[in-house]
C-alpha cells in the first residue's frame, strides 16, 4: 500500500485550492531517517545541541506506538516512508515582499496576507512549506525590543531566551507527533516580549503547503514576559491533492507573572490533511492564557490545545469552534492542569458534525487534592446537520478534594427538516440556512474573535455549507 | 399577478389528503379558507409551500401561469409566496435583525451584497408601523417567544419580504385576544392591491378581526363551499356538519 485513500468529497475550497507549481532548492527527498534529520540540521546549520535534540527525538518517534488504542484506526493511514520532510527554496525569510519568489509571492497574495498585514497586523510571517518565505515586523513594535522571527533565527540569534524554554512546555516524549515535530521541525515563529510591553496589534502567521506528499512540521515558541500581552493569530491552508499531507506542529506558550497571551488559529486544511497538533501554554502567577482554536477541514485532525496553570491565580481559557463536513474527523478538545491555588480555567467547545462527518470532544482537567479555590468550567455542545454524522464527548474530570469547584455542561442539538424550511420559505437555499444555523450556534464564541477573523469564520462555514449540499 | 390551484391532489405518507381541490388567489383581496380538523387545510398551505414531507399525486399549482410544484421551497418564496407558520421554528443564536437580513439578502441578485443601512431604515419603519419595540429585532428568532410574539414575528417578517401572496396558516392558535387584535392589526395595515392574503383558520373569531373578502370550505380535501364574510358566521352558528351533509347531496 503505497496510496493512502482519500475520502471522496469535493468541497470549494475556492481560497486555497489552487497551487503553482515551483522548484525547490532544499529537498530532503521522501522518507525518514536520521539521515533525514541530519539533512536539515546541515540545510539549516543548526548547533549540535540541535542536531542531538533531533536524532533523540527521532529514536522517541520510532519507539512509540501509533496511539489507535484510543484514538481512531484512520492514523493508520499515514505512511511515514512516502513522506517528503524538508523542502525549501533557501532559508533565509524575505524581510520585504518584493524580494520573495514571484511564485510564493503570488500564493500569498492570493490568500491576501499582504493586504491583512498593511491594514491590522504588527507583524507577519508567511511560511511555505518547510520554511518562512517572508517575515517582518512593523518598525513601532520592533523598537518596544518584540522579537518576532522564524524558529531557526530565534535559536541562531536569541540562544539564550530560546534554549530556556524551547522543549519545557511540551516534552518530546509527550506523543508519538511531538516527537516528530522535535526531529525534523522547520519554520515556525520565534516570539519574546519584554516586560511590560502590551502589542497592540496581533502578530500573525500564515502556513502554507504547497507541495505533495509532505509533511509540515513548524515549531513555535511564544515567551511573554512579565505584564507583557500578545495576540498570535495563524491561518492555514493547502491545495487539495490525491495523497495524504501531514501537518503536524508543535506550540508552546509561556506566560511569565501577569502577562497575557492569546493565541487564535483559524485553519481551513484541504481534506486530504492529517493535521496533528500539539498545543500547550504554561501560565505562571495572575498570567493569562488564552486559545482560540477553530478548526474547519482536513481529513483528521486532532488537538487538545492545554493550560499548565503553574502560578497562583493564573487563568487558562480554551474557546473551540470544530466543523467536521463528510469524509472528515475532527478529534479536538482541551487540556487544563491546576499545579496551584486559586488557578481557574474555562472550556468551551462547540463542535458542528455535517453528514458522515465526526466529531469528538476530548478534555482532561486536572485539580489535584492538596489546592484549593481552583475552579473549572467545561461546556461542550455539538450540532448535527443531517441524521447521519456522529458527535462523542469524553470529558475527562479529575478532581480531588473539596475545596474546588467544578461545573460542566453538554448539550447535543440538530438542525432540524423543520428549521431548514422555515429558513427556505423565507427565500434562503438551503445552503445558506445551514449556514445560518451554523453561525447562530457559534455565534456567542465568534463575538470574542477580532473582527477580521470572525469574518473570514462566516465566509468559511458559508463554503463548507455550499460544499455540502447535493 | 395570479396564484391558481388545479385538481390539487396531494398526500403525506399512504394518506390521501387532498383530493382534487381548485382554488384561486386573487391579488387585493382577503380570502378565508375555513374547515373542520383533518380537511387539509395545514397540507394545502404546506403544498403551497413545497414541504417535503408532502407528495403532490396530481394537478398543479400555477404562479402567474407557472407551474411552481418543481421549484424549491426558497425559489418559490423568493418568486412571492409567503407563509405565515402555525409552528414557527426556533432558530438558536440567530438574531431576528440577522435572520431578516439573510432571507433579503438572499432575494438579491449573485454578488450584490445588501445595503446595511437602507435594510435597518426598512426594518425599523415596518417596525414603527407594526408598533414593535426595537429591541425585538436583537432577540434570537422564536427562543422562548410567546405564542403572540412568535406570531408577531411572523407578521414583521412578511411586512419584510413584501410577497405576492400571503398564507396565514392558522395563525389564530394559541392567541389570547389582545395578540389576536395586534396580529390583525398589523395584516390589516399590510393587506392592499398588491398582495393577495389567504387566512386559514379553524375559528371563526380571527375573521371579526381581519374581515375576509371571500369565505371558502375545505372539507375531506376539497373547496365545497364558497360565499361571502356572512359565511364564516353562518359555520360558527352551524357547525360544519350542515354542509357536510349538503355536499354529500351535491357529490
Amino acid at each position: 500500500m503505497s496510496q493512502t485513500a482519500t475520502p471522496d468529497i469535493d468541497i470549494d475550497r475556492s481560497v486555497g485550492d489552487f497551487h503553482y507549481d515551483t522548484s525547490y532548492e532544499f529537498d530532503a527527498g521522501v522518507g525518514l531517517s536520521s539521515k533525514t534529520v541530519d539533512y536539515i540540521c546541515d540545510v539549516k546549520g543548526d548547533p549540535q545541541w540541535i542536531r542531538d535534540f533531533r536524532q533523540k527525538a527521532l529514536k522517541i518517534f520510532e519507539s512509540k506506538p501509533m496511539p489507535t488504542h484510543w484514538a481512531t484506526e484512520d492514523l493508520e493511514n499515514i505512511i511515514f516512508k512516502n513522506i517528503r520532510y524538508y523542502l525549501s527554496k533557501g532559508q533565509v525569510p524575505k524581510r520585504t515582499w518584493e524580494e520573495v519568489p514571484e511564485d510564493v509571492k503570488r500564493t500569498f497574495e492570493r490568500l491576501g496576507i499582504p493586504e491583512a498585514e498593511r491594514k491590522f497586523l504588527s507583524g507577519v510571517e508567511a511560511q511555505f512549506d518547510s520554511e518562512a518565505a517572508y517575515s517582518n515586523i512593523k518598525a513601532i513594535v520592533a523598537e518596544q525590543g518584540v522579537i518576532f522571527v522564524g524558529s531557526t533565527e530565534g535559536l541562531h540569534k536569541h540562544p539564550e531566551i530560546f534554549k530556556k524554554w524551547f522543549g519545557k512546555v511540551i516534552p518530546t516524549t509527550d506523543n508519538k507527533f511531538s516527537a516528530l515535530n522535535s526531529a525534523v521541525f522547520s519554520g515556525g515563529s520565534f516570539i519574546y516580549i519584554p516586560p511590560g510591553v502590551k502589542v497592540k496589534h496581533p502578530l500573525q502567521a500564515y502556513f502554507r503547503i504547497n507541495a505533495q506528499n509532505f509533511g509540515q512540521f513548524e515549531r513555535t515558541l511564544i515567551i511573554a514576559d512579565e505584564g507583557a500581552e500578545v495576540t498570535y493569530m495563524e491561518g492555514c491552508t493547502a491545495p487539495k491533492f490525491e495523497t495524504a499531507t501531514l501537518h503536524s506542529a508543535v506550540v508552546e506558550l509561556v506566560a511569565l507573572k501577569g502577562a497575557k497571551i492569546q493565541y487564535i488559529t483559524v485553519q481551513n486544511w484541504s481534506s486530504n490533511v492529517f493535521n496533528l497538533v500539539t498545543k500547550r501554554g504554561l501560565a505562571m502567577e495572575d498570567a493569562e492564557i488564552k486559545w482560540i482554536d477553530c478548526n474547519i477541514g482536513s481529513r483528521l485532525t486532532m488537538k487538545y490545545p492545554g493550560v499548565i496553570l503553574k502560578g497562583r491565580k493564573a487563568r487558562g481559557e480554551v474557546i473551540s469552534i470544530a466543523m467536521a463536513n463528510s469524509g472528515q474527523h475532527q478529534d479536538t478538545g482541551a487540556k487544563m492542569y491546576h499545579l496551584a491555588d486559586d488557578t481557574t480555567s474555562n472550556i468551551v467547545a462547540k463542535s458542528i458534525g455535517i453528514g458522515s462527518g465526526r466529531s469528538t470532544y476530548r478534555g482532561m482537567v486536572h485539580i489535584p487534592k492538596h489546592l484549593k479555590g481552583c475552579k473549572n468550567n467545561t461546556e461542550c455542545d455539538a450540532l448535527l446537520i443531517n441524521t447521519n454524522s456522529r458527535t462523542d464527548t469524553y470529558p475527562a474530570i479529575q478532581v480531588r478534594g473539596n475545596k474546588n469547584s467544578v461545573q460542566h455542561e453538554a448539550s447535543v442539538s440538530k438542525v432540524s427538516a423543520d428549521q431548514i424550511f422555515y429558513m427556505q420559505q423565507r427565500g434562503m437555499t438551503e445552503a445558506q440556512a445551514m449556514s445560518l444555523s451554523v453561525n447562530g450556534f457559534v455565534n456567542d464564541l465568534v463575538r470574542q474573535f477580532p473582527l477580521e477573523y470572525s469574518v473570514e469564520l462566516k465566509r468559511l462555514i458559508d463554503m463548507e455549507m455550499e460544499g455540502s449540499v447535493g | 399577478m395570479s396564484l391558481i390551484i388545479k385538481d390539487l391532489h396531494a398526500s403525506i405518507g399512504e394518506r390521501q389528503i387532498l383530493k382534487g381541490l381548485n382554488f384561486e388567489m386573487k391579488p387585493g383581496k382577503v380570502q378565508a379558507i375555513m374547515g373542520p380538523n383533518g380537511s387539509g387545510k395545514s397540507t394545502l398551505s404546506k403544498v403551497i409551500a413545497g414541504h417535503p414531507d408532502y407528495t403532490v399525486t396530481a394537478g398543479e399549482i400555477l404562479l402567474n401561469g407557472e407551474n411552481i410544484l418543481e421549484m424549491e421551497p426558497d425559489a418559490r418564496a423568493r418568486a412571492g409566496i409567503f407563509m405565515a407558520f402555525q409552528y414557527p421554528s426556533e432558530i438558536p443564536g440567530v438574531t431576528i435583525a440577522n435572520f431578516l437580513r439573510a432571507a433579503v439578502q438572499a432575494r438579491l441578485p449573485e454578488g450584490e451584497l445588501i445595503d446595511a443601512v437602507e435594510f435597518y431604515e426598512t426594518l425599523y419603519a415596518k417596525m414603527d408601523m407594526l408598533e414593535m419595540k426595537r429591541e425585538f429585532t436583537t432577540r434570537f428568532v422564536n427562543e422562548g417567544f410567546s405564542g403572540g410574539e412568535k406570531k408577531r414575528n411572523e407578521i414583521l417578517q412578511m411586512a419584510m419580504l413584501e410577497p405576492k401572496f400571503a398564507i396565514l396558516d392558522e395563525t389564530d392558535s394559541g392567541l389570547d385576544i389582545d395578540a389576536l387584535r395586534i396580529v390583525s392589526q398589523g395584516v390589516n395595515k399590510l393587506k392592499g392591491p398588491h398582495m393577495g392574503v389567504l387566512v386559514i383558520t379553524h375559528y371563526q373569531r380571527l375573521l371579526n378581526y381581519i374581515v375576509p373578502d371571500e369565505v371558502h370550505v375545505l372539507m375531506n380535501g376539497r373547496i365545497v363551499q364558497s360565499g361571502g364574510k356572512e359565511l364564516a358566521l353562518e359555520l360558527e352558528a352551524k357547525g360544519y356538519d350542515w354542509i357536510k351533509e349538503d355536499s354529500l347531496v351535491a357529490a
